[in-house]
C-alpha cells in the first residue's frame, strides 16, 4: 500500500499527488513512468513521472480526470492509500548536450516535460519551452517550467492567457527564425504530438515524443502497448515511451487508443450512478 | 498374485454446456470414497518408477498408501516433503507424460490417477488448516540471505526449499499479486486463484518475504541486490514477452497476444467487467493461432467471455499439437472448432482500425524440420478469407529483456534465454542461478519447479561451504 503524502489541484480537473515510494524515488529518471492500481478492482494505468525526491522518499505524478479510474483517483485525499504503484518503468529520456532544445508541453504534458527540461538544462543545453493549454484554467506549472528554461512561451487556444493560438505556431516561428534548434521534445495529447512532429518535419529537426498507448502490465509481457515506429512494432513500455516522432505511425496509435471507448463510457456511467447514490 | 483392478476412477467434471458459460473450476475433484478406491488399485511396486518419473521426486507410493489407509495427515506430510505446491501440480501437471506414464500399470492401459490423488490430498490439507500448523517444523535462520526474482512456480519452489533450510528469502515480484503465470496465465476454471493464493500463503508461512510491485532491472539491478546483503540470487522471472505472427495487420485493434488476453481475463478479472475495471473485447467469432496449452486456455476463455464461435487455427495436424490431450479434449467438448493445416497470411481491418477478417491458406506436411516435427509447407493458391472480430496469437513467449539488458556478465543463449547448467542451474554470473521459462523458453509449471529445486540444492551447497 502506498500512502498519498500530499495532493493539490493544479488546474481544472488536473491534480498532483505526491506518493510515498522511497525505492522508486531513489531510481527514478526523467522520462520514466509508473503504473498505478487504486484498489482490488481497479485497472492498471501508466502515469509519467512529474517529479521525485530521493531524500523524502516520494514520487510525484500529475493526472487529468478523463475516465472512471482518474475520477476515482481524484477523490483520494492525503493520508489515503493506493494499492499498487510500480516503477520506475520505461527507458529514461536520452539526456545529452545537444545544443538548443525546444521543449513543447501540451496540457498535462507540462508535468513529464519539466523534469526532462531540467535534466537537459543541467547538462548544458539552451532550453526554449513552449507551454500550451486550451484555456487559462487548464494551465499549470508555468513558473516551474520557466525555472528550468532559458525562455518560456505560453499559449492558450482561446487567448485567455499568454499568446492566443496553439503550440505549433511559436514552434514553427522558432524553426523559421534561423535560431539553430538541435532537438525538439514534445509531450502532450497524441494529436498535439503529431502536429508538432509535422511542424518540425520540413526542418529535419529530431523530435522526440512520449507515446501514451493503453497499457496493462507495463513491463513488456503483454504487447497491449504496441506501437509502430519506422515500420517496426515496438512496445512503448519497454522500448519507449520516448520515440522518434517522425517515425511513429500516428494513425495506428489513435486507432488503438480508441479500442475501449464503449467500455470506458460504460465504466464512467457506472461510476456516475454510484456517485449519484452517495450524494 | 492378487488381481489387478484396471478400473480408473473417473474425475467428476462440470458438463461441457454449462461450464462453457462460467469460470468455475471444470474438474470437481474426487470424493473420499473415490480417492480410496483409486488408491486401492496401486500395487505398491517396490521399484516405484512413478517417483523416478516425477520432476520433484515425490514419494508417490507413500502418499497413495496413506490415502488408502485413511491417514490423511501422513499423506500431506509425505506429499509436502517434496512438493511445496501440490494443489497446483495436482491440477496442471501433465502427469500423463510423467509419473502416470512411468506407472507399472500404464502398460495395462490403466495407470494410477496420481494427479487426481495429489489434488485430493492438497485440497484436504487446504480444508484442514490446523494440519499446516502442526506440521510446521522449527526453522532457525542460518545467517544467509537469498533473493528470488519472480513468484511463479520456479521462484516459489526455490524459495520454499531454501526457507526450510534456514535461509532468509525475499521474493521480488513485478506484478501486484504473487504467483506469476499461475495467476495471470492459467485460467480460473483450470486453476482457481484462491488455490494459488493458498499455496503462496504456505510459502510465506515458512518465513519467505514477498515484495510485490518490484520490477528487478528497474527498481534495483541484480548487482545492487548482491552488493546490498544478498548472498545469492535465483532468477525466475519467466519468459514473459509475447511472440507475434509478424504478418501485416497484426496491430489492428482486437488482436491480443495470448498473454494480454489471459492477463486481462484471469489476473485483472475482465470476465467480471464492469464490476472489475479492466475491460476485454470478445466478438462473435474468435480465431486463436497456435495449439499449445496456452492456445487451449485462450480459446476456452473466449467461449466463456461470450464468443459464438471460437477457432483454433494451427499450421500442422492433430498429431503434432503440443497441448496436453486433456486440454484439447476439454476444448473440443466445450465446442472449440479446430482448423488444422491452416496458417494466416494477413489480417484485414475496418475503417476504425479493428480486425474484421483474416486471410488464411492451407498447409501440407513435408519432411521433418529441426524440431523433429513434419515441416508445414504452404499450398499455393489455397488462400481464403475468414471473417473474424477477435484474433489471439498464442505462439509462445520469448524472454523479457528487462533483466538481461541490465545485468552485466549474464550470458545468454542464441534464443535470448539465460544460459544455465542443466544440473545445477548456475549461470555464467557468480552467485546467480536461473530456472524456469527464463532458462528453457516456455515450458511447464512442473519443469520450472524442478529447476527451482535443483537451484535451491546447489545454492545451499555453495553457500554452506562459503564463509
Amino acid at each position: 500500500m502506498f500512502r498519498i503524502i500530499y495532493r493539490k489541484t493544479l488546474a481544472t480537473k488536473i491534480h498532483l499527488f505526491e506518493i510515498e515510494a522511497p525505492a522508486i524515488a531513489r531510481k527514478a529518471l526523467a522520462g520514466q513512468f509508473v503504473v498505478i492500481r487504486i484498489d482490488e478492482r481497479g485497472e492498471r494505468i501508466p502515469l509519467t513521472l512529474a517529479d521525485w525526491d530521493g531524500k523524502e522518499g516520494s514520487v510525484t505524478v500529475v493526472f487529468m480526470e478523463v475516465g472512471a479510474t482518474t475520477f476515482r483517483l481524484a477523490l483520494l485525499k492525503a493520508g489515503d492509500f493506493i494499492a499498487d504503484f510500480v516503477g520506475p518503468l520505461g527507458v529514461p529520456s536520452h539526456i545529452d548536450k545537444f545544443g538548443t532544445v525546444v521543449c513543447v508541453a501540451g496540457g498535462v504534458g507540462a508535468a513529464p516535460i519539466t523534469p526532462i527540461a531540467r535534466a537537459l538544462k543541467e547538462k548544458g543545453n539552451k532550453i526554449i519551452s513552449i507551454l500550451g493549454a486550451r484555456s487559462k484554467g487548464l494551465l499549470f506549472w508555468e513558473d516551474k517550467l520557466r525555472s528550468v528554461s532559458h525562455q518560456l512561451i505560453v499559449t492558450t487556444d482561446d487567448g485567455t492567457y499568454g499568446r492566443k493560438g496553439v503550440v505549433t505556431e511559436p514552434l514553427k516561428e522558432l524553426l523559421e527564425s534561423g535560431e539553430k534548434v538541435d532537438r525538439v521534445i514534445a509531450i502532450g495529447p497524441s494529436i498535439m504530438m503529431k502536429f508538432c512532429v509535422q511542424t518540425t518535419q520540413p526542418f529535419g529537426v529530431k523530435t522526440i515524443v512520449s507515446l501514451n498507448p493503453i497499457m496493462v502490465d507495463g513491463t513488456g509481457m503483454c504487447g497491449c502497448c504496441r506501437v509502430s515506429v519506422g515500420g517496426v512494432t515496438k512496445f512503448a513500455c519497454v522500448d519507449g515511451p520516448d520515440f522518434d516522432g517522425h517515425q511513429v505511425d500516428w494513425d495506428l496509435l489513435f486507432a488503438r487508443q480508441r479500442t475501449y471507448l464503449n467500455e470506458e463510457r460504460r465504466s464512467f456511467e457506472q461510476w456516475q450512478a454510484q456517485m449519484g447514490k452517495c450524494s | 498374485m492378487a488381481k489387478v483392478n484396471l478400473n480408473r476412477e473417473p474425475m467428476p467434471k462440470q458438463d461441457p454446456k454449462t461450464r462453457g458459460k462460467n469460470f468455475n473450476e471444470v474438474a470437481l475433484g474426487y470424493s473420499a470414497e473415490q480417492a480410496k478406491a483409486e488408491a486401492s488399485r496401486c500395487i505398491q511396486d517396490p521399484k516405484h518408477p512413478c517417483t523416478e518419473g516425477c520432476p520433484v521426486e515425490i514419494n508417490i507410493p507413500g502418499f497413495v498408501k496413506a490415502v488408502l489407509d485413511g491417514n490423511m495427515p501422513e499423506a500431506v506430510r509425505i506429499l509436502k516433503d517434496k512438493n511445496s505446491l501440490p494443489g497446483i501440480c495436482g491440477r496442471v501437471c501433465p502427469q500423463e507424460t510423467q509419473c502416470e506414464q512411468a506407472c507399472t500399470l500404464a502398460k495395462k492401459g490403466a495407470p494410477i490417477a496420481i494427479g487426481r490423488l495429489e489434488r485430493y490430498v492438497a485440497d484436504w490439507e487446504r480444508a484442514h488448516p490446523e494440519i499446516r500448523e502442526q506440521q510446521k517444523g522449527q526453522i532457525s535462520f542460518n545467517g544467509k540471505k537469498v533473493a528470488v526474482i519472480g513468484s511463479g512456480p520456479a521462484g516459489l519452489t526455490c524459495a520454499a526449499d531454501l526457507a526450510k533450510l534456514g535461509y532468509r528469502v525475499t521474493i521480488f515480484e513485478a506484478l501486484h499479486v504473487a504467483g506469476g503465470v499461475l495467476m495471470y496465465g492459467i485460467p480460473e476454471f483450470r486453476l482457481p486463484k484462491i488455490i494459488v493464493q493458498g499455496e503462496v500463503g504456505y510459502v510465506k508461512s515458512l518465513g519467505v518475504e514477498i515484495k510485490l510491485n518490484h520490477v528487478i532491472g528497474k527498481i534495483a539491478t541484480i548487482d545492487e541486490l548482491l552488493e546490498n546483503g544478498f548472498d545469492a540470487v535465483f532468477l525466475a522471472p519467466g519468459a514473459g514477452a509475447p511472440m507475434f505472427l509478424d504478418i501485416p495487420g497484426e496491430n489492428l485493434s482486437d488482436i491480443y497476444s495470448a498473454n494480454e488476453f489471459l492477463t486481462r481475463t484471469n489476473l485483472m478479472k475482465a470476465y467480471r467487467f464492469p464490476e472489475y475495471d479492466t475491460p476485454i473485447q470478445v466478438g462473435r467469432r474468435v480465431a486463436v493461432f497456435g495449439a499449445g496449452n496456452v492456445a487451449m486456455d485462450a480459446s476456452r476463455c473466449a467461449l466463456r467471455l461470450g464468443a459464438e464461435e471460437v477457432y483454433i487455427i494451427y499450421r500442422r495436424s492433430k498429431a503434432e499439437m503440443p497441448a496436453r490431450l486433456e486440454e484439447r479434449e476439454n476444448a473440443e467438448e466445450e465446442g472449440v472448432i479446430f482448423k488444422l493445416l491452416t496458417n494466416p497470411s494477413r489480417f484485414l481491418g475496418d475503417e476504425r482500425g479493428r480486425v474484421r477478417a483474416v486471410e488464411l491458406h492451407e498447409m501440407a506436411l513435408g519432411e521433418p524440420d529441426a524440431s523433429g516435427r513434419p515441416r508445414p509447407i504452404r499450398k499455393p493458391g489455397s488462400e481464403f478469407i475468414m471473417e473474424i472480430d477477435t484474433a489471439i496469437p498464442a505462439l509462445g513467449t520469448r524472454p523479457n529483456p528487462i533483466i538481461p539488458s541490465t545485468t552485466k556478465g549474464l550470458e545468454l543463449t542464441k534464443w535470448g534465454t539465460v544460459l544455465t547448467d542443466g544440473a545445477t542451474e548456475r549461470t555464467s554470473k557468480d552467485r546467480v542461478w536461473c530456472g524456469g521459462d527464463m532458462a528453457t523458453g516456455a515450458a511447464t509449471v512442473i519443469s520450472a519447479m524442478g529447476a527451482g529445486r535443483r537451484a535451491a540444492t546447489d545454492i545451499d551447497k555453495c553457500l554452506r561451504n562459503s564463509s
